[in-house]
């Protein structure tokens, strides 16, 4: 007999922790993680073991060793405090950027649902367009056209994610405008300000959450995609991206260059996403 | 049928039409424009400059450009790149075959992953096969491409010497089997990432299927459980991940930016990275105009599958 064959899933309410779903451990153990990396971005001047822009030319080029945890690259700079240093960018980008996603796209998906008609239309269609045209290149085309400081690479690429956003707010909106409460709420002389603001809103939160731990790790994956083009957060200044840029031209010699930032951006893109898993399942 | 794709298709022109604008607004925008390049270049004079701008109509007004821009585009006239000269079509027919290459192989490669890894994990659901499954899933979405790249690399091509770096083929050299040892990196990187995320889609649309009265029903008629499996529920589980495929494999044809950059791929990614590097904008433009219309029509014939697939969705 197989599982899942039987017919029985039919019938059962599907209870809060399903047997199927991830464990509330993993959740727990993604978001210490998370967690984890966000105090070594803040604490980077006291736990970063050198400067990051600490010269040694004596010691270019160094394998891992005690000094120095993750070696040194083609200038001597510690990779440790680099990736640590790298981390406060690379998170910082990551986390607002997802804040102007998720802000354009609560603002342009709720005026969607909740007005209707054609504006719905209008909006939707421009969501479309934006959606099909590739996102890694149209940001590559415009951050190598503008040179873009680091605020201004947050914003454009949190102008480059509002979409998926725009569309669940605007499906939950429209849904929301239809039911008894905020017809109530109508009725009893709210204000469209009052019924986004206290009624719908809240009631989609939970997708907009959702929708905003995967703009966190696109965000990351996109700055270090962006960064490894060059196009990005420049050098000298560290950011996970730009020091597997500078990784890839000595691979075969200095492999360690590039798995500590790869590491770090893995582990920090996995744990988002399993935190957003879970959040999504609730 | 027909009506719904003729349908599908007019509705999908304004669409083209908003696309168009972004991009030309974007490149437009750019300080010093499309001639950006020889700005700062001293042996061009500016007089040189003004001629180059009116002969290309730069002076003409900005909605002027677009449209007369957008009329040459439909016709098939893309302008010429303007780092070597020759016409955008033909750069861009030239590098296209590479780019189709390595997408089918992965697309093909990241299909025979994620089928049996999406059936087995909604068929164990909740067991140990299902969590390693769907641990291995996250871990494959979450993964930044380059690093994963750089990573084959430095185990397969520098480490153990098994595999070349980088390239389509050896230069000089160029049997098959040559070819395929060049293809092997790229392709599993592009796969392993696409596999993730299908094999996430397959599953939830199994369970979906699975729980469905249907089902039971042909259990009860005493159909073997892996004839149900792979016949019954499979066939309607796969309507909904075709059409995440399908969009998916519009977006690996500029989606192998990275991926081809890292390996040297000689496709359309790396045509683009060449083409940022000069800011040949001709070429942008036109690379990217065209992943988007790919990415269009493709959901077109995304949505159109998936009505034939499924009956209860009405061709409208």
């Amino acid at each position: 007999m197989m599982p899942g064959l039987d017919g029985r899933g039919s019938r059962e309410p599907e209870p809060a922790t399903l047997p199927g779903a991830r464990p509330r451990a993993e959740g727990s153990a993604a978001a210490l993680l998370l967690a984890a990396l966000l105090a070594a971005a803040l604490a980077a001047p006291a736990l970063a073991p050198y400067p990051p822009d600490h010269l040694d030319l004596d010691r270019r080029r160094e394998a891992p060793s005690a000094a120095h945890w993750f070696g040194t690259d083609e200038l001597g700079r510690d990779v440790l405090a680099r990736v640590l240093y790298g981390a406060r960018v690379s998170l910082a980008v990551g986390l607002l950027s997802a804040a102007v996603a998720g802000a354009s796209g609560v603002a342009v998906g709720g005026v969607a649902g909740y007005a209707g008609g054609a504006i719905d239309t209008l909006l939707m269609r421009g969501t479309d367009a934006m959606l099909a045209v590739p996102r890694l290149p149209l940001l590559m085309i415009a951050t190598s056209v503008l040179q873009p400081s680091v605020p201004l690479l947050v914003l454009l690429i949190g102008l480059a994610g509002w979409m998926e956003t725009a569309r669940v707010v605007r499906a939950e909106f429209a849904t929301l405008r239809g039911r008894g409460f905020v017809e109530n709420a109508r009725a009893a002389g709210a204000g469209h300000a009052r019924i986004i603001g206290a009624h719908l809103l809240p009631n989609a939160a939970h997708v907009v959450i959702v929708s905003l731990t995967l703009a966190v790790a696109r965000g990351i994956l996109l700055e270090s995609a962006l960064s490894f083009f060059g196009v990005g957060v420049q050098p000298p200044r560290a950011s996970w991206g730009n020091m597997l840029y500078q990784a890839q031209a000595t691979l075969a010699t200095e492999p360690w260059l590039a798995f500590a930032p790869g590491l770090f951006i893995l582990m920090t893109t996995l744990s988002v996403n399993i935190v957003g898993d879970r959040l999504a399942r609730r | 049928m027909i009506r719904f794709l003729i349908r599908r298709a007019i509705q999908a022109v304004p669409l083209l039409f908003v696309i168009s604008a972004i991009v030309f607004a974007l490149v437009h925008a750019a300080p010093g424009g499309p001639l950006a390049i020889y700005l700062s270049n001293p042996n061009v004079r500016p007089e040189d400059i003004e001629r180059l701008r009116r002969a290309l109509g730069l002076d003409r007004p900005l909605w002027e450009q677009y449209w007369s821009w957008l009329g040459a585009f439909v016709r098939g006239d893309w302008g010429y790149s303007f780092s070597d000269g020759r016409a955008v079509f033909v750069r861009i027919a030239e590098r296209l075959p590479a780019t189709l290459e390595l997408v089918v192989v992965s697309i093909v490669a990241a299909l025979a992953l994620a089928i049996p890894a999406g059936i087995a994990a909604a068929v164990k659901r909740g067991g140990l096969l299902d969590r390693s499954i769907g641990a291995v899933a996250t871990a494959g979405i979450s993964l930044p491409t380059f690093w994963f790249g750089l990573l084959l690399q430095m185990l397969f091509a520098i480490g153990l010497g098994w595999l070349p770096s980088s390239g389509r083929t050896t230069p000089g050299g160029g049997d098959l089997i040559d070819h395929v040892r060049h293809l092997v990196m790229p392709a599993t990187v592009l796969a392993v990432v696409q596999a993730a995320s299908w094999s996430r889609y397959l599953r939830g649309s199994m369970i979906d299927v699975l729980s469905q009265p249907f089902v039971l029903a042909a259990r009860a008629r005493g159909i073997p459980g892996r004839r149900v499996l792979l016949v019954h529920a499979f066939s309607n589980a796969l309507g909904p991940v075709l059409a995440v495929v399908m969009m998916d494999a519009a977006l690996l044809v500029s989606g192998a930016v990275v991926t081809e950059s890292v390996f040297a791929w000689p496709g359309l990614g790396s045509l683009f990275t060449e083409a940022l590097a000069r800011r040949d904008y001709a070429v942008l433009m036109a690379l990217l105009m065209l992943a988007s219309t790919a990415i269009v029509i493709f959901n077109v014939i995304a949505d159109t599958a998936h009505a034939l697939l499924d009956p209860r969705v009405a061709l409208r």
